[in-house]
């Protein structure tokens, strides 16, 4: 069964990731793309997770607490930066 | 401004005569520290008295070294109120995250939203801050900004088309609000909740 | 027992990933910045609990649960943060589309200041 399970959500988890590409790439502010990598970076970590649960170990959890600082750090910075219509 | 109201003094609470930052106590801040400790010994799996002491010694360093402004603490924290609000968190994010999946899937493009001002009782910095923190954990509402002095907060809620939609919005942020106070409230904004509810405050249900 | 606590893993995980995918999709139907905003943070917040629930299931491990909570935590803690920082910069530099919004009432707030302020710089102090 695990099988089966692994399949349906590495492929739902592999669309939502196109989504966030495509938006990356029409996004028409800088803000979206942020945005759309910020969301990216969280189903990497929900794939991390995924190959975790298959192998049965716990040994990539600190990467999943990482990411989402990193992504946090990375999303604030850029949005602190973006203050007026040019840089947008 | 010539009658600083107790507000404008809190913004400088942290500051002494002199201009210079406060620090806080080790008394301030012992939870911060426990905090930090109980976060080491998950990241390390490894809940061994020596391990904890060793986190403590880090915390320390770390926190003499880089201070950051005290957090003033209500000192008052009701453990029930705090379990029966985080009961109600689980359940109000899973309806929410429904009600969005909706909105993705099937309203899409023609969904509208709304800019609502919500402003709050409480004077806590603390509060206000959960308080954004919650709703914006909750989805289909994010603040997008805060007025510090009237306690004031400016969110982007999803799903308001009318009026109604704007009062209930409202409402249910006071609610997330009164939840909060009962939790970790001071003493003073709890009975003030107490009186504006009635003798069946915690029952009452929003509307 | 056992095929229970796997079936109910399974289905924690699957909603789990389901969520991240409606994350997705918000973000291509959604009209303007800050209505995306609301699917891309959101149902993560409930997707990544489940994942961490099946997680913890699958490996039937109490020891396991302080370090999930510890990145659950840190989800709720730093979502939040960076939803408002992106929000707020969204609407400052005026990524609002004015067909998505029913009622501003932040405007409104910006230009009642904006008229006192005037109302203040405008008649000069009088008193020397």
């Amino acid at each position: 069964m695990t099988g089966i399970v692994m399949w349906a959500c590495g492929s739902v988890l592999s669309v939502a990731l196109i989504l966030c590409v495509i938006r990356v790439a029409k996004g028409p502010s800088i803000l979206d793309r942020v945005l759309a990598l910020d969301v990216m970076l969280l189903i990497v970590s929900a794939a991390v997770c995924l190959e975790m649960y298959y192998n049965r170990h716990l040994d990539n959890v600190l990467f999943v607490v990482v990411a989402c600082t990193v992504g946090f750090i990375g999303s604030v910075t850029v949005s602190r930066y973006v203050t007026d219509q040019r840089n947008a | 401004m010539e009658t600083p109201n107790s507000k404008d003094q809190r913004i400088d609470d942290a500051l002494d005569p002199v201009g210079v930052r406060h620090r806080a106590t080790l008394r301030e801040e012992w939870p911060l520290l426990v905090l930090l400790v109980l976060v080491w010994g998950a990241l390390w799996r490894d809940f061994s008295p020596g391990n904890l002491l060793f986190g403590a010694l880090i915390a320390v360093l770390i926190t003499t070294l880089f201070p950051l402004p005290p957090v003033v603490l209500p000192g008052r924290l009701n453990l029930w109120y705090c379990f029966k609000l985080f009961l109600w968190f689980l359940r109000e994010v899973a309806a929410a995250s429904v009600h969005v999946s909706y909105l993705a899937l099937f309203k899409g493009r023609a969904t509208r939203s709304s800019l609502i001002a919500v402003p709050l009782r409480t004077e806590s910095d603390l509060i206000v801050m959960t308080v954004g923190h919650v709703l914006t954990l909750i989805p289909g509402s994010f603040v997008v900004d805060v007025d510090r002095r009237s306690s004031t907060l400016y969110l982007h809620y999803a799903d308001t088309e009318d009026e109604q939609a704007v009062e209930r919005a409202r409402s249910q942020i006071r609610d997330i609000e009164r939840r909060l106070i009962m939790a970790i409230g001071s003493k003073n904004e709890y009975e003030a909740i107490k009186a504006e509810c009635g003798p069946k405050f915690s029952a009452r249900k929003a509307q | 027992m056992d095929a229970f606590l796997d079936v109910l893993a399974a289905v924690f995980l699957i909603i789990g990933c389901l969520l991240s995918l409606v994350a997705g999709i918000g973000l291509m139907t959604f009209p303007d910045l800050l209505t995306r905003l609301h699917a891309a943070t959101k149902p993560q917040v409930l997707g990544f609990l489940l994942i961490f629930i099946a997680l913890a299931i699958h490996l039937r491990s109490w020891a396991v649960v302080p370090v999930l909570a510890l990145a659950w935590g840190m989800q709720l803690l730093t979502a939040p943060v960076s939803a408002h920082m992106i929000g707020r910069s969204g609407y400052r530099t005026k990524h609002v589309s004015h067909k998505s919004i029913y009622s501003d009432e932040l405007a409104e707030a910006i230009r009642a200041v904006e008229a006192e302020q005037r109302h203040d710089q405008g008649p000069p102090p009088q008193q020397q």
